[in-house]
């Protein structure tokens, strides 16, 4: 374990996922609304923080399997410039996701939607610089497949920490709205995420060649 | 561009729409009925604002290029539906105008900022590239949708069916193809909504554009051969998934009217004319189960006339019939109106209970017979038609043409164009606007929006 820090980004990442009506807490809120039940605000949330996780940790499947064949030195500018082009992509064309047209959807359909959502949004590759910064010699080859490997756990420890992290705003955001506020403030406090996110991708790809 | 919070003119429920600030423009779209004069087609500006100078009045007006496009339905790019959970995109701009010309397939798109009294022509959609990217044809209907905007068409390129619906990207307006996976029996399109709660989306029937375009065919619609079906569709899966048919003699199901709360699973259709009996209805479609049924909610009769003062069209059948060609329904879901173009009637029914229509108000400006007058204006003819209800409910907009070639069967005298506005009593009751009286000068107006959105342009996701 290394200092505290970017555990406390990992979470932080995760809280502001939470807060994005786009992730997921404002489609919980659709659903209680449409079947007038507060549980179903509640029962949305497990598909949409499994959806979350899969996005997550696929990411950092992708970096471990990426470790296997090439250093950290040339994986830490690559990540980088990937997520500063992707930042600019999100940028230019805040409304490239995917053109999902339900309402009536199941538990899995949900999973999917959020891990649709979280990937187009690039949710995962936002953690990029922590996860070099926390687990750099996460691995996915057959010889560190082991438990006693710390970054594999490490690994495990941010996915399951930005989830938790993620799942816990997003229930809160979402009971609170749909009990107390209303979505009238959907109307007010919407403010424009989709630049934020761009500029957060661009500021983490910056981030991973500094660390 | 992206703004920094929402739209303001969007709302996530129709409840919170009714508390807009009231609208001060309304657009209205004007054709020539005599092309050969070389005259445009135009998307007008009307001052709604009642403590205006230039209220009621056309304050602006920007012409198409073409000649002869038949300017008739339009919609805008966006709308409260970007504020649907699943895709949401609530920082694009409610801002263009696409206005499609029914006879030339050509689509306009407007932009009605920075200056909204005067809206500039940004893009052009040629009728070929519709068809080269859908297969469609007679662009018709225009819904904003939560992933990109709907445009309904009547047929094919040779006239024919099926028609359907196409889609078009909110912000590049990009054709971006057809909508329909599998489209079962159905092949004639005029409408389409849905119920948003659901994924479910309803369309109705109109003619293919031979059957339409050089006006009604009397052989075909004393064979019943006119649309007469709602059709049901999966919307997310794009399927049809069942007919609900009213019956032969119920000919032209045109426009719908579902209710705006995405909770709510019921809606309304407008029939033409019934060939038993000249009479027109409004029916109610509603789900029951997994099932979805349809039922006659309102009759409007014909009315008994003199065969001398009857156009040659009607004259066999010494009557004339109400043809309900409109209807709107407020966004409480509690009123319904019927525009009856033949009559000049315009009703008002309470729908709080669907299974149950009263009949609220009543009047009549135009008419085949009565030819009834505003109050600013002496004897009007054409009807009331297209009709466009503020979003609190209290202000109807109106005008009084149908379409080119069928006006002529109407009213052989020529339609003189006109916009009313009726205030509409929330408790119930209408009586057109004494101050209010648009007249048009050798052009005939069809369907107006109202500034920031109206009873039809908006859908919602949210109860």
């Amino acid at each position: 374990m290394s200092s505290a820090w970017p555990w406390l980004a990992v979470a932080g990442l995760g809280a502001y996922h939470g807060m994005d009506p786009s992730m997921g807490w404002l489609f919980a809120v659709a659903l209680g609304l449409q079947e007038k039940s507060r549980w179903r605000v509640l029962n949305a949330l497990w598909p949409i923080g499994i959806g979350h996780l899969v996005a997550i940790a696929a990411v950092i499947a992708i970096i471990g399997g990426f470790r296997a064949f090439f250093t950290i030195e040339f994986i830490q500018p690559a990540g980088a410039v990937v997520l500063i082009a992707f930042g600019i992509f999100r940028f230019m064309w805040p409304r490239a996701h995917p053109r999902w047209v339900a309402m009536r959807v199941n538990a899995p359909e949900l999973a999917l939607w959020s891990l649709l959502m979280a990937s187009a949004h690039g949710a995962g590759l936002m953690l990029f610089p922590i996860v070099l910064r926390i687990a750099p010699n996460v691995c996915l080859s057959p010889a560190t497949m082991n438990l006693a490997n710390h970054s594999l756990a490490d690994a495990a420890a941010i996915v399951l920490l930005h989830t938790g992290a993620m799942l816990i705003v997003m229930g809160a955001v979402a009971l609170i709205v749909y009990d107390y506020l209303g979505l009238a403030i959907l109307r007010r406090a919407w403010i424009n995420l989709d630049t934020i996110w761009a500029g957060a991708l661009v500021a983490a790809g910056l981030l991973s060649l500094a660390i | 561009m992206a703004l920094w919070k929402p739209d303001q003119t969007f709302y996530p429920s129709p409840r919170m729409a009714m508390q807009a600030p009231r609208e001060k423009l309304g657009y209205v779209v004007t054709f020539n009925p005599t092309p050969q004069n070389g005259k445009h087609d135009a998307l007008c500006v009307l001052d709604v604002d009642s403590e205006s100078k230039t209220y009621g009045r056309v304050v602006g007006r920007a012409e198409v290029p073409g000649v002869g496009d038949e300017l008739h339905h339009f919609g805008w790019n966006a709308c409260s539906a970007a504020l649907c959970p699943y895709a949401p995109h609530p920082h694009v701009e409610r801002r263009y105008l696409l206005v499609p010309g029914l006879r030339s397939s050509r689509m306009y798109i407007f932009d009605t900022k920075p200056e909204p009294r005067n809206p500039k022509l940004i893009k052009v959609i040629e009728a070929e590239e519709i068809a080269a990217r859908t297969g469609y044809s007679r662009p018709h209907t225009i819904h904003c949708g939560p992933d990109a905007i709907y445009v309904s068409a009547l047929g094919n390129p040779a006239g024919d069916g099926p028609g359907g619906i196409f889609l078009v990207d909110h912000e590049s307006f990009d054709v971006l193809g057809r909508w329909e996976v599998d489209r079962g029996p159905q092949q004639f399109a005029y409408d389409f909504w849905w119920h948003l709660g659901y994924d479910v989306a309803v369309t109705s029937e109109w003619g293919t554009p031979k059957m339409v375009e050089n006006g009604v065919i009397p052989e075909l619609l004393l064979g019943g051969k006119y649309g007469h079906a709602l059709h049901i569709w999966d919307l997310r899966k794009r399927r049809h998934l069942k007919s609900l048919d009213l019956g032969a003699e119920q000919q032209m199901a045109l426009e719908l009217r579902p209710s705006h709360d995405p909770t709510k699973t019921y809606g309304f259709v407008g029939v033409v004319i019934s060939t038993k009996d000249l009479s027109a209805s409004i029916w109610h479609w509603y789900r029951e189960g997994d099932d979805w049924q349809v039922r006659k909610a309102i009759e409007i009769p014909a009315e008994p006339a003199d065969p001398n003062v009857l156009p040659p069209a009607l004259k066999p059948f010494k009557a004339v019939p109400p043809l309900v060609t409109d209807i709107n329904l407020s966004l409480d879901d509690k009123f319904l109106y019927v525009a009856c173009f033949g009559t000049g009637d315009l009703k008002q029914y309470d729908v709080s209970d669907p299974f149950n229509a009263k009949l609220t108000g009543t009047l009549r400006l135009g008419g085949i017979v009565s030819k009834a007058a505003h109050p600013k204006s002496g004897p009007l003819n054409g009807g009331s038609q297209m009709i466009e209800l503020s979003r609190d409910g209290r202000r109807l907009y109106m005008t009084n043409s149908l379409y080119g070639a069928w006006d002529a069967q109407f009213y052989p005298e020529g339609i003189r164009g006109w916009a009313a506005k009726i205030d509409c009593d929330p408790a119930g009751g209408i009586a057109p606007d004494p101050r209010f009286f648009a007249t048009f000068d050798g052009e005939r107006p069809h369907q107006i929006r109202l500034e920031g959105g109206d009873s039809s342009s908006d859908s919602f996701c949210y109860p």
